[in-house]
């Protein structure tokens, strides 16, 4: 049985999307002194802050196309700016629900939904996948973390920032486990030859506060595990089990510690 | 034999091998280490926070369906750690605090416990039974 069937979900999705999007307000709850800013819809930006996110097969690829910045999983948004979203989903009808910031939004194949998002106080805030596509959809969440305007940009430069060349032994040693195996299928590193891309970019893996979009907090301990063999922590996703001799997966663990 | 006789008799018999019962069982010693200082309660929670149940199906810490290391079901019962050290309490200690140390190389990763937090992973750990 096909339980993705672009056409019932488009209009429990469009359904959805016209209940909440009327005259929903975008503010996050909790702080009485500061008025919510409502956001009528179909709102223009009116903003330099776009945020575009891809909805794979379970995670989520984010893109700031105007500050060259590419991660996976966890937005940063500034503190009292309005943010325009821009949902894709590469092949199967998603639902992206944030209930602390008041969204639910449809995703559609070929297809592009905006909305504008504003946040009036800094916090972290969890918005998840709602609609089943197999079987992973569950442990699919999308952390935003609303940053005042001056952590918002530190955080934008250490995102552009290219690895620089290694010279510790065990990092190099770590590196070349990455590089030699089949991660490079799959996932990006800048400045090395990685450059795969069915799953999220690792370039800035410890900036980020969850590992397999939202699953595990990212420690030491959780990574390890993780790469060893993912399907046990997070059943049906992408990636498979590693094979990994022990010494390797600790120089490899300290070089993706690295990479900050 | 009188019946009074015969029954001072069998509840003489009855307490005397009640006594022998009761005895015997006290000779059972509690073999549970004890670890001085260790919470089992915050030991649980520790366990889940350092990662831990990424690779090890815990009983009662988070999800156990990890095979990455051996399941530590019935921990308590265990006569060696990691194949290599007697498994009493400060050998598990030493064990969760760097296990590089003990078998350069292996699987398991320092994960920079704390000496408090692996006193009360142990303490919880040994009540795995």
């Amino acid at each position: 049985m096909n339980l993705c069937r672009p056409k019932r979900g488009m209009i429990f999705c469009a359904l959805v999307l016209f209940l909440t999007e009327c005259a929903t307000p975008s503010f996050i709850p909790g702080s009485s002194a500061t008025p919510p800013v409502i956001l009528p819809q179909g709102t223009a930006a009116q903003t330099n802050d776009v945020i575009e996110i891809f909805a794979h097969q379970w995670w989520w690829e984010l893109n700031y196309p105007d500050q060259q910045v590419t991660t996976a999983n966890e937005i940063h948004i500034p503190v009292g700016r309005p943010v325009e979203l821009q949902f894709k989903a590469e092949d199967v009808t998603g639902i992206f629900w944030m209930s602390e910031l008041n969204r639910i939004i449809g995703l559609f194949p070929k297809t592009t939904t905006t909305t504008v998002i504003e946040a009036t106080q800094a916090g972290t805030f969890r918005g998840t996948c709602a609609e089943f596509c197999g079987v992973s959809p569950a442990q699919m969440s999308l952390l935003v973390i609303a940053d005042p305007p001056d952590q918002f940009n530190a955080w934008l430069a250490q995102q552009r920032q290219i690895p620089p060349e290694l010279t510790d032994e065990t990092l190099r040693t770590g590196q070349q486990a990455f590089l030699g195996s089949a991660c490079v299928y799959c996932h990006t590193v800048k400045g090395t030859n990685a450059t795969g891309t069915l799953g999220p970019d690792l370039t800035h893996l410890m900036s980020r506060k969850t590992i397999g979009a939202g699953t595990l907090p990212n420690t030491r301990g959780n990574l390890a595990g993780w790469i060893v063999n993912a399907q046990d922590i997070k059943p049906g996703n992408k990636m498979p089990p590693m094979q990994l001799e022990s010494d390797q997966l600790q120089a490899l663990l300290a070089y993706l510690e690295s990479l900050k | 034999m009188g019946n009074m006789r015969r029954l001072g008799l069998n509840v003489g018999l009855c307490v005397l091998l009640g006594s022998v019962l009761v005895l015997a069982a006290c000779g059972t010693y509690d073999t549970t280490p004890k670890v001085a200082g260790g919470d089992p309660t915050r030991g649980r929670v520790a366990l889940q926070g350092y990662g831990c149940e990424a690779c090890h199906a815990i009983p009662g810490v988070g999800n156990t369906n990890a095979m990455v290391g051996p399941p530590l079901e019935h921990f308590a019962n265990r006569r060696f750690i990691a194949g290599e050290l007697s498994n009493e309490p400060d050998n598990l200690i030493k064990w969760i605090l760097n296990p590089q140390s003990v078998e350069p190389g292996i699987d398991m990763p320092n994960l920079d416990v704390s000496e408090a937090a692996a006193r009360d992973m142990a303490a919880y750990l040994y009540t795995l039974k």
